[in-house]
């Protein structure tokens, strides 16, 4: 029975290395097929005039870091590599900072509780983006459940549209209540 | 003679289940990515003016503007169908006119390069994802 089971690891660990392999050797087409042309992603119209002058994602999309989900580009690590720099202001008075600052949501049932790091979202947008509209600034004042985030409110307002899906549980859901590591703000 | 046979068995058995699940693995990692691209699609007023719909790509735009320039300094609202943008605004300097000015983008005389969606399109936020996206988009 032992023999069996270790057999069968044995396969399916081969099966994932040649997989692997495979992947890894066409790496370009294999990245543009990720992102259809325009012409074909049932939003553009091919016969509009001025489409051959629009970039097509896979251009831009396919060298920048890549993920395992949504439209497939770490967009964090895009920004903290300075594969893109996008600019932060037109107008020079905007007052822009990076909060490196973590609130933990112990109130997540049996899920693992949800850290959220604001210096990854403050490398995008400014405090008022979310304050204090879609979130309170005072720690425990902020009622909100993953029904909410489905309907697109609170971090659904960007997750699952512009930022990575609600499918990921644990890249928020990420710590497990025997965790020791105590961040900044308990939520 | 038995035991060669069990190997030879073996292998064949084991060399098919290879093949299926590396397979598999493969299709999985190159289906198109049903992305969230998070395209908005603008059609209240673009048909009824006889024009095609509108197709904001949040992608294109987040690689040079981070997003407080939009939904912060022009004023956005971060939700599909909030905004009342109309050309008379955006000729005058508001919304994607903000850009759109022949100074720091190309400006809104290139009707096709915005109005470039098929017809029929419904307004809102498309891409989709693995959840077909937040209801309320």
């Amino acid at each position: 029975m032992k023999r069996c089971v270790a057999k069968q690891i044995f396969v399916l660990s081969m099966g994932l290395i040649i997989a692997q392999t495979t992947c890894g050797v066409e790496p370009a087409s294999q990245a543009s097929s990720f992102w259809l042309p325009l012409a074909q992603d049932e939003l553009h119209d091919p016969t509009d005039p001025a489409l051959n002058l629009l970039q097509n994602p896979a251009k831009a999309l396919s060298i920048l870091p890549r993920d395992g989900a949504g439209d497939q580009v770490n967009w964090v690590e895009a920004i903290e590599d300075n594969n893109i720099r996008p600019s932060v202001t037109l107008h020079s008075n905007t007052q822009v900072e990076i909060l490196d600052l973590d609130v933990l949501f112990r109130n997540t049932d049996e899920m693992n509780m949800v850290n959220f790091p604001h210096k990854q979202h403050t490398e995008w947008l400014v405090c008022s983006n979310c304050h204090e509209g879609i979130f309170k600034s005072k720690g425990g004042t902020n009622k909100f459940g993953m029904f909410d985030i489905l309907n697109g409110e609170s971090c659904g307002r960007c997750h699952g549209a512009v930022a990575f899906p609600l499918t990921e549980c644990n890249r928020c859901h990420s710590v497990p209540r025997t965790s020791t590591a105590a961040p900044a703000t308990v939520n | 003679m038995k035991r060669r046979r069990n190997c030879l068995s073996f292998l064949i058995r084991h060399v098919a289940q290879l093949f299926v699940f590396s397979g598999a693995l493969l299709l999985l990692t190159l289906a198109p990515a049903q992305a969230e691209y998070g395209d908005v699609v603008l059609n209240k007023r673009a048909e009824k003016a006889g024009m095609r719909p509108v197709i904001f790509p949040h992608w294109f735009h987040r690689i040079r503007f981070k997003c407080n320039v939009c939904h912060s300094e022009i004023g956005f609202k971060m939700r599909a169908g909030a905004n009342d943008i109309r050309m008379a605004g955006i000729l005058n300097g508001k919304f994607c006119g903000a850009c759109h000015n022949n100074q720091i983008a190309w400006g809104a005389e290139n009707c096709h390069l915005c109005h470039s969606g098929l017809p029929g399109l419904k307004s809102g936020i498309r891409g989709g994802n693995a959840t077909d996206g937040p209801g309320k988009w």
